[in-house]
Order: C-alpha cells, then structure tokens, then sequence
C-alpha cells in the first residue's frame, strides 16, 4: 500500500448556481493510477479541474472542501497556484499542442520557470523519450506540434506535462479523440508513468479504466461520488448495486 | 398547368428573383471597383507621354503648374510614407494593447463600455481630428518642439496614430479572441501566469490576424486618409529624409490631390498627373490588401489543422 498522495475532503463545486460535485471524499495513494470514471455530466472533469485549481480561469466556478496536498490544504487562498500547476500536471481530452514547433511545445514550461537554455535540450529529450515519442519525432523536432497524428499529439502533450518534472498527472479522457492503436500507445504509457508518477485518469470507457487502473472511484449524476476501491473489486463485486448496474451497461 | 403546378413554378420564380436580386448587390462592388480603376487609368495614363513612369515616381521635385510642368512624387511618395510609420509606431502599440485588455483582461462589466468607446472612436469624422490637430496639438508642438511651425508630419502622424487605433484594436480582438481555449488551458496547466499566456501562447497564436489588422485597418486605411493630413502637415512638397523630417511639414499623396483638383485644368497634364497620383494609392492599398488576405488565408489554414 503506497502513501497517501490526495486526500480529498468534502468536496463541493459549483458553475455559477449548478452543483456538479457533491461532499466527494476520496483518498489517492502515490504511485498508482486511480481511474474515475461516470456517466456524462457527473462532474469528473470538473473534479480533475478542482485539483490542479484550473476551475479558476473558468468564470463563474468555485469550489468548497479541503485538498490535503503535502500537509496542506491546495484549495487555501494563500496557495502559490504557479508552483501548484508545476507539480500537478494535466493532460487534456482533445490533444491541444501550441501551434509551435515540437521542442518548442515541450520546452515552453521548462522557459516559463527559467530553466536555463543548456538543459533544454536535454529536458527536451527525457520527456520525449518518456512519453514514447523520442524515436518518432528526433529528426524533426524544428516541424510544427501540429504536423503530428492524433494520437502523436496527445504523447507531445504528455511529454510537454513531463517536462515540468510534475508528481501528479491529471488526464482528462486522454484517449477519447484517439483510433484503438493510438490509445493502445498511451494506456502503455500510463502503465509505465505510475512508477514515476501519481496518475489520475478521467475515463468514460470502462474497459480502459479495468486495464490501467489499480483504483477505481465510480461517480453518478448529481456529482456524488458512489464507490471507489480496488479495481478489480469495483468491477468484479461492485457494493454497490447502481454501481453494479452501471458497470455491466444497464445505464450510462 | 394544374393548379399544384402552377404554385411550384411561381415559388420557382420567386426563389429564382431573389437569388438573382442578392447577386446583383453583391456584384455591384465588383463592378464599381473595377470602373474606378479603368477610369482612374485611362484619366491617369496620359502624364506617362510626358513623363517617364520611372522619372514621376523618382522625381524629387513637384512643379506641375509651370508652362514645363516638373511632375516628380517622391516628396509625396514618401510624405505618405513618413506619415504613415508615424502612425503606425502610435497605432499600433495603443492598437494591440487595447486589444489584449478587451480580449484578455477585462471584467465583462467594463469590457462592453471600454469596446463602444473605441468603436465611437472610429465614428468621429475625419475633419473633426483635423479641427481638434489645428487648434490644439498645433500650437502646442510648436511650443513644446520650438519649432517655426506645428504644422508636421508628426502631427498628421499622432492624429492619423489616433484614428487608426479603434480598427485595429477590434480586428485584434477577433484574432485574440479566435485563439482555442485550449491553448490557454494548456498554458494555464503548466504553471503560465495570466501574462505568461498571453504573451507565449496567446499572441503568438493569433499572430497572422493581428498583422493583417495592422496592415488592412492601419496602413491601407492611413495612407489613403486625406482631410487631416490636408489640415496638420503644412502641405510643404519638401522631402523628408531623416527621423527630423518629423518636425517639418510634409505633403502626402491624398492631401496634393485634394489641394489641386481645383486648380488642374480638366484634360491637361496637371490633371492627369493627379489622376497618376490616385493610380499610385489605388495600387499600395491593393497590395496592401492583397498581402493581409494572404496572411489570413495562411492563418485560417494553420487553424483548421
């Protein structure tokens, strides 16, 4: 059993009057990959959201509870949401490189904090390889992010969360605008980050979450979050019977 | 004809009358434009038997009234010019800035009164800057400059800056506000601060929009603007040839059009070197034109990828 990475507690948020998210507690341990996964409109994303306080720039959105992160709550005003943001990072549903080149995209969070030209090259490097994209892209790093495939995109925008040496990787549906091979490739990835990494994945494809995930926390409409445990015990004896329902497609 | 046909032909008909009614006021445009520049060319065309194009371009003296007429434009050719730089370095800083803050960093409850300002900016008419450049910023750059007269480039230059700012502030704001949001998600995600986004993904984003709103709502709307100038720069057919040339009175291409019109005998050579005169305009703005469609042509390209 690995440490406690989040400890998330009675977790509220609001869209101006709508609630989407309701007294969500939940504990995620280090170094494994904790999968949520719902129906649409459960408020999923938007709890992915909360964790890295990108709810922010969204007018109208705020949140009530605590985020335990490193003996403090991450929600507290007096937070440093930079620093924040650099530990926590995000990869999001549809892949959305810069219109920049390739280096240029997985070297603009390592510039943003100042690190010095010298090692970018080298950061450069790490986070593609990290993110199984090295070989495909070393000899064309000057071209366009855009100039990529699908699925080639979305692994630049992994490695462009890499680089900024994050402990949390937050992943919104990564795989959702993905063919099967391209997101066979990142569920590979996802599998191998964990040992680096603390992965929270945001899935509506349940086969995905049993595949890479060690914890499942399983949300409904109305935004309370029902169960969360082991994966193979969510999927194989679910407690709870919706959950269960859910599960074997009665509902979703 | 059945009565069931009949009905379907008239509706026919009637589809048919408007389609061709919208066409034609469509193509009324094309058609104006393309009588202008005809008649432009064939009024124009004639002070090229006199004068050698080369020689009306690079011709560093304008004397048209003379029993030889001198018929040289590069005092005006490059009056326009210094006028509009001028412009340009106060247009475009105010331009984008504007922009940004609209687009980027304003509270809806002042955005909407911020932006009517700016679009009431673009409706005042043109003699009015020229009445306000005469009254005030003349007397008060003489003073300020110690110069023999207000009357300069740089005045047309700090009005002409002025007017300019509402286009190209609101063409900025549609290229800004264009730019996906998750560029700035993306940006946001990675510990960017607000002006971090702005300036290293945002702008960069929208890049191409914004020179084309410098291009096509700044330059081709400056050069061609001729009231103000006509009443701040002092008219002088003197070239300007250094950053001092800013303190002098400068005549534009517009303003000697506007000013001789008058005094040009229908059909003579003076006259049609005025229309040559309108012949060199019409074509910088359509190449101007032409080089921002191609920018955002590029754009909307790079976009859809």
């Amino acid at each position: 059993m690995s440490a406690t990475m989040l400890t998330v507690k009675e977790l509220n948020f609001y869209y101006s009057k709508t609630q989407v998210l309701r007294d969500v507690n939940i504990e995620i341990p280090g170094n494994e990959v904790t999968a949520i996964i719902g129906p649409s409109g459960c408020g999923k994303s938007s709890f992915l959201k909360a964790l890295n306080r990108l709810y922010e720039i969204i007018p109208g959105a705020r949140v009530t509870g605590e985020i335990i992160y490193n003996g403090g709550n991450l929600l507290s005003r007096d937070v440093d949401v930079v620093g924040l943001r650099k530990e926590i990072g995000m990869v999001f549903q549809r892949p959305n490189p810069f219109p920049k080149s390739i280096y240029a995209n997985v070297a603009y969070g390592p510039r943003l904090h100042g690190v010095k030209r010298k090692e970018l090259d080298r950061i450069v490097e790490e986070s593609l390889r990290k993110a199984g994209l090295w070989d495909e892209v070393k000899d064309k790093l000057n071209k366009s992010g855009l100039d990529l495939s699908g699925g080639e995109q979305q692994r630049l925008c992994i490695a462009r969360c890499l680089a900024v040496e994050p402990k949390i990787i937050l992943m919104d549906e990564p795989c959702s605008a993905l063919d099967p091979i391209a997101t066979a490739k990142i569920e590979d990835l996802i599998y191998n980050l964990k040992q680096d990494y603390t992965v929270i994945i945001v899935t509506h494809n349940m086969q995905q979450a049993a595949r890479v995930s060690d914890k499942t926390a399983v949300f409904l409409t109305g935004g309370k979050m029902v169960e969360y445990g082991e994966t193979v015990k969510i999927f194989e004896n679910p407690e709870n019977k919706i959950v269960e329902d859910y599960i074997t497609g009665k509902f979703g | 004809m059945t009565n069931k046909q009949t009905s379907l032909f008239r509706r026919k008909l009637h589809e048919r009358t408007i389609k061709y009614f919208f066409f034609a006021c469509a193509a009324t445009s094309i058609v104006v434009l393309f009588f202008i520049a005809i008649f432009l060319f064939h009024e124009g065309v004639g002070v090229f038997r006199v004068v050698e194009i080369t020689d009306f371009l690079s011709g560093r003296r304008w004397a048209p009234a003379r029993v030889q007429p001198i018929l040289g434009i590069l005092p005006m050719l490059l009056g326009s010019l210094f006028v509009t730089v001028g412009a340009m370095i106060v247009a475009v800083p105010l331009g984008l800035s504007a922009a940004v803050y609209i687009a980027e960093i304003a509270p809806p409850k002042i955005k909407n009164p911020i932006k009517s300002a700016i679009e009431l900016l673009a409706g005042i008419p043109s003699v009015v800057y020229g009445f306000i450049g005469l009254v005030f910023l003349v007397p008060w750059l003489q003073e300020t400059f110690n110069l023999p007269t207000g009357f300069t480039a740089l005045t047309g230059s700090l009005l002409l800056g002025v007017m300019a700012v509402p286009i190209i502030a609101s063409i900025s704001e549609d290229a800004i506000y264009a730019v996906p949001r998750d560029f700035r998600e993306a940006s946001y995600a990675l510990g960017a601060t607000k002006w971090q986004t702005i300036t290293r993904a945002v702008l960069p984003a929208s890049i191409s929009g914004i020179s084309a709103a410098i291009i096509l709502g700044g330059m081709s709307r400056v050069i061609g603007e001729t009231m103000t100038v006509l009443m701040v720069t002092g008219n002088a057919p003197i070239i300007p040839d250094s950053i001092c040339s800013f303190l002098r009175p400068v005549r534009t291409m517009t303003a000697s059009v506007a000013l001789e019109m008058g005094e040009a005998a229908k059909g003579g050579i003076h006259y049609s070197a005025l229309f040559a005169i309108g012949l060199v305009l019409f074509t910088i703005t359509f190449l101007l034109n032409l080089i921002a469609d191609f920018i955002l042509h590029r754009y909307k390209e790079a976009q859809k990828r």
